[in-house]
């Protein structure tokens, strides 16, 4: 356990709400360095995830693998919660790993199989085949990588996709302005 | 020039996918850090957080049974044993604005959507060390001023009525937190 003394707390009371101010906690690990410190950690931590990157492709297929067995569960099954959790769950991990693993096209997919799965106002109501189209394009993007036309063919594949899909769900959610205000709305991480 | 000895640092990893804990903990370790402590769902994460007062916590948000944002929550209990001040960094796939402000309501400190950088979480990181910003509580709010924005062009309704009616010092509540369990 850490060694740190108690320190006090200031609390400023007002009509409606405080305003706590505590001694900084953590002020003891910044350390004052020269400028000419050469150590950069940032440099040093993207080396150790190149160090791991000949994992990456076996992972994104276990990902892609998880991803096509909730979705098989569903066919065999219908939505249930369970299923359908677990489908939007597999794609989701999918959606925020796939470009650290050298993967951003399924990454995009996977991102268009989410809004579906969050803004369609009945999920069984959703053709299966648009969700199909997904998981097929996932794992033909997983597993034809290595071939030389993939990444181009990859981003139209994924593009298409979401175009299809946001078309989708515009239709269907035109009464339901907070889906569609979400739905237009622009995503805070930069487009692949 | 500031730097952080990540080497006094203790961190506790939330997320339930084996491999993005797997690049936090190489991420952690290649920045310096020793601790990490890891769990893969929101309770497991609650019981370690008891038991081994980290100094930030790392979340994702989506995950099964009890998630990310039920995590922050149940931290940012201002009355509970625990330390409700730690800094935590909600990393997650969701990347819509709307989702920030959640995260931001539920007490979350600083929000990094994946995919994951290391300059992205060094970042956080060094903000949350370096910067902290002083508590808000009210009857429905328990976190970080989420007012970041110091300036004074804000045009619009004042949300937070009342003069100052008094300023107490108390004990740490950190303090408290540290004590063994």
């Amino acid at each position: 356990m850490k060694k740190q003394k108690p320190e006090t707390i200031e609390v400023k009371s007002f009509g409606d709400h405080h305003v706590i101010t505590q001694p900084n906690p953590l002020r003891k690990v910044l350390v004052r360095v020269p400028e000419s410190d050469l150590d950069d950690p940032v440099a040093r931590a993207e080396k150790a995830l190149e160090g791991l990157s000949g994992e990456f492709k076996n992972w994104m297929t276990i990902e892609a693998d998880r991803l096509s067995a909730a979705h098989a569960a569903i066919v065999r099954d219908g939505f249930t919660n369970e299923n359908r959790e677990e489908l939007f769950r597999a794609a989701h991990d999918i959606k925020g790993d796939a470009a650290t693993f050298g993967f951003p096209s399924a990454g995009a997919a996977a991102e268009s199989l989410c809004r579906i799965i969050e803004h369609a106002p009945d999920i069984d109501q959703v053709p299966a085949e648009l969700i199909k189209h997904h998981i097929n394009a996932i794992q033909a993007i997983v597993r034809e990588r290595t071939k030389l036309d993939t990444a181009t063919t990859a981003s139209k594949l994924s593009k298409q996709l979401r175009g299809v899909a946001d078309e989708f769900l515009v239709k269907v959610n035109r009464d339901r302005p907070e889906h569609l205000e979400a739905i237009l709305a622009p995503s805070i991480v930069p487009a692949e | 020039m500031y730097r952080i000895d990540f080497n006094k640092l203790r961190f506790l990893i939330c997320d339930d996918n084996p491999h993005m804990r797997r690049i936090l903990r190489t991420l952690l370790h290649s920045f310096g850090a020793r601790e990490a402590y890891e769990a893969e769902d929101g309770a497991t994460a609650l019981e370690m957080y008891s038991h081994y007062v980290p100094d930030i916590v790392i979340t994702d948000w989506s995950m099964p049974i009890f998630d990310g944002l039920e995590l922050a929550q149940m931290i940012r209990q201002p009355e509970s044993k625990g330390n409700p001040y730690a800094p935590i960094i909600m990393l997650t796939g969701h990347s819509e604005k709307r989702r920030v402000t959640v995260a931001r309501d539920a007490g979350v400190t600083e929000f990094l959507a994946k995919p994951i950088s290391a300059k992205g979480l060094y970042q956080r990181i060094l903000n949350v060390v370096a910067n902290p910003r002083p508590f808000i509580k009210t009857k429905t709010y328990f976190g970080p001023d989420r007012r970041r924005n110091t300036t004074n062009a804000y045009i619009g309704p004042e949300r937070r009525v009342g003069g100052e009616v008094e300023v107490m010092q108390q004990p740490s509540l950190l303090d408290k937190a540290r004590t063994p369990v």
